[in-house]
């Protein structure tokens, strides 16, 4: 099973899902970043998926569950790069992930996590 | 063998008499051109295909009946884009029988002839029309894409702010068109604000609203902002009644209103000189 690394940039935890998700490195995902909340104490998730071509409803409610684990630490999670293909396809599926904010690119992502925007 | 032999027959009298026969045809045809083309280039138009007729009819080489088929395809597809209407296409075919018929009937003997000649001329006359409605479909299905092309352009309004003026009714294929359009916008420009202006959409329905959403949605998950303008008096009265919800996305009346929300929130102001 790959495992999805996740970095620790200052109070800001990184994470660039760059493999074909499979449900079980998801929940692994999952498992993971909430002990690194935990740990670190951070303020902020990115994830980017820049690198995500394919999304199903499965990976859609993944990324809203993420949101919720983290807002439980008082972080806030920003999701960042994503395909306007995949944007299509969560709004054809019904996903419009309330709770999860959205940018354009991993560095407004941070602006938005600075509180610059 | 008898149809053979009497479509021999047939062959030999039509290039006996061709000049007659495409003469009189040329005459009846022009009447249902009623004047949009000139005889001689009706007359050489059926002179073709009189010829290619006999080639068929004396079965003398196997491409004849392709070539025939050819020929009528494109004189379908010629009359329909000069707006002929098909039954006048048709009946363009169809008076090859009369014209034939009168010279025939001063020759009796030729009777059952013309009776294979005239089913013959029939399922010709059926062929244009068939080519004829193939051809306006795709006329048809070519002036929509052309629309479809024309009415959906994303502009850029300032740094960061890009607008889509839609013009015309909003169906699911449209829909689908503005919505890639807008976002591979966003990422090629890396806006954060995007306008979607409905001053051109007739009217706003809850199929139209659910489409809009579906936009705005598309679009959030990009990370960027939008925001309706355009919204008349009237449609702004369908939209309640209706009881159509935007949510937090925020309306404007006038897209000037529109930028300069997107201004604002982009921390930026104007000021006069």
């Amino acid at each position: 099973m790959e495992r999805v690394p996740i970095l620790t940039i200052g109070q800001t935890l990184f994470v660039s899902i760059q493999i074909d998700l499979q449900d079980e490195s998801v929940i692994r995902l999952q498992e993971d970043l909430a002990e690194e909340l935990a740990a670190t104490g951070a303020h902020g998730v990115i994830i980017d998926i820049t690198a995500v071509e394919i999304v199903d409803s499965f990976v859609g409610r993944m990324l809203t569950t993420i949101g919720s684990i983290s807002r439980l630490f008082d972080a806030e999670t920003v999701l960042v790069g994503m395909r306007p293909a995949v944007a299509i396809t969560l709004t054809e599926l019904g996903l419009s992930l309330r709770g999860v904010r959205t940018a354009l690119n991993a560095e407004k992502g941070l602006e938005i996590l600075n509180g610059k925007s | 063998m008898k149809v053979d032999t009497a479509n021999d027959r047939m062959a030999a009298f039509l290039r006996d008499n061709h000049d007659k026969v495409v003469g009189r045809w040329s005459e009846l045809a022009m009447a249902s051109v009623r004047g949009r083309t000139s005889l001689e280039e009706v007359r050489r138009e059926l002179e073709d295909l009189c010829a290619l007729i006999v080639r068929v009819l004396s079965r003398a080489d196997e491409h004849a009946a392709g070539e025939l088929t050819a020929a009528l395809d494109e004189l379908s597809r010629s009359r329909a884009r000069d707006g002929f209407t098909p039954g006048e296409t048709a009946l363009g075919v169809f008076s090859l029988k009369e014209a034939v018929y009168e010279l025939v009937a001063d020759a009796a003997d030729l009777v059952p002839e013309f009776l294979s000649f005239s089913r013959m001329v029939d399922d010709l006359g059926l062929r244009t029309f068939e080519a004829y409605s193939a051809a306006r479909e795709q006329i048809i299905g070519d002036q929509s894409a052309a629309m479809l092309e024309l009415s959906t352009p994303v502009v850029r309004l300032w740094e960061g702010i890009i607008a889509v003026p839609l013009v015309g009714m909003l169906d699911s294929a449209r829909t689908q068109l503005v919505m890639e359009k807008l976002l591979d916008t966003l990422v090629a420009t890396g806006a954060d604000h995007a306008v979607i202006d409905i001053t051109g959409v007739p009217t706003v329905d809850t199929e139209v609203a659910q489409h809009l959403l579906k936009t705005v949605s598309a679009a959030r998950l990009l990370g960027a902002k939008c925001i309706i303008s355009g919204i008349r008096p009237q449609v702004a009265q369908t939209i309640v009644s209706l009881g159509i919800e935007f949510g937090d996305i925020a309306t404007k009346a006038s897209l000037a209103d529109a930028l300069a929300l997107a201004l604002h929130q982009a921390g930026m102001k104007v000021v006069p000189l």
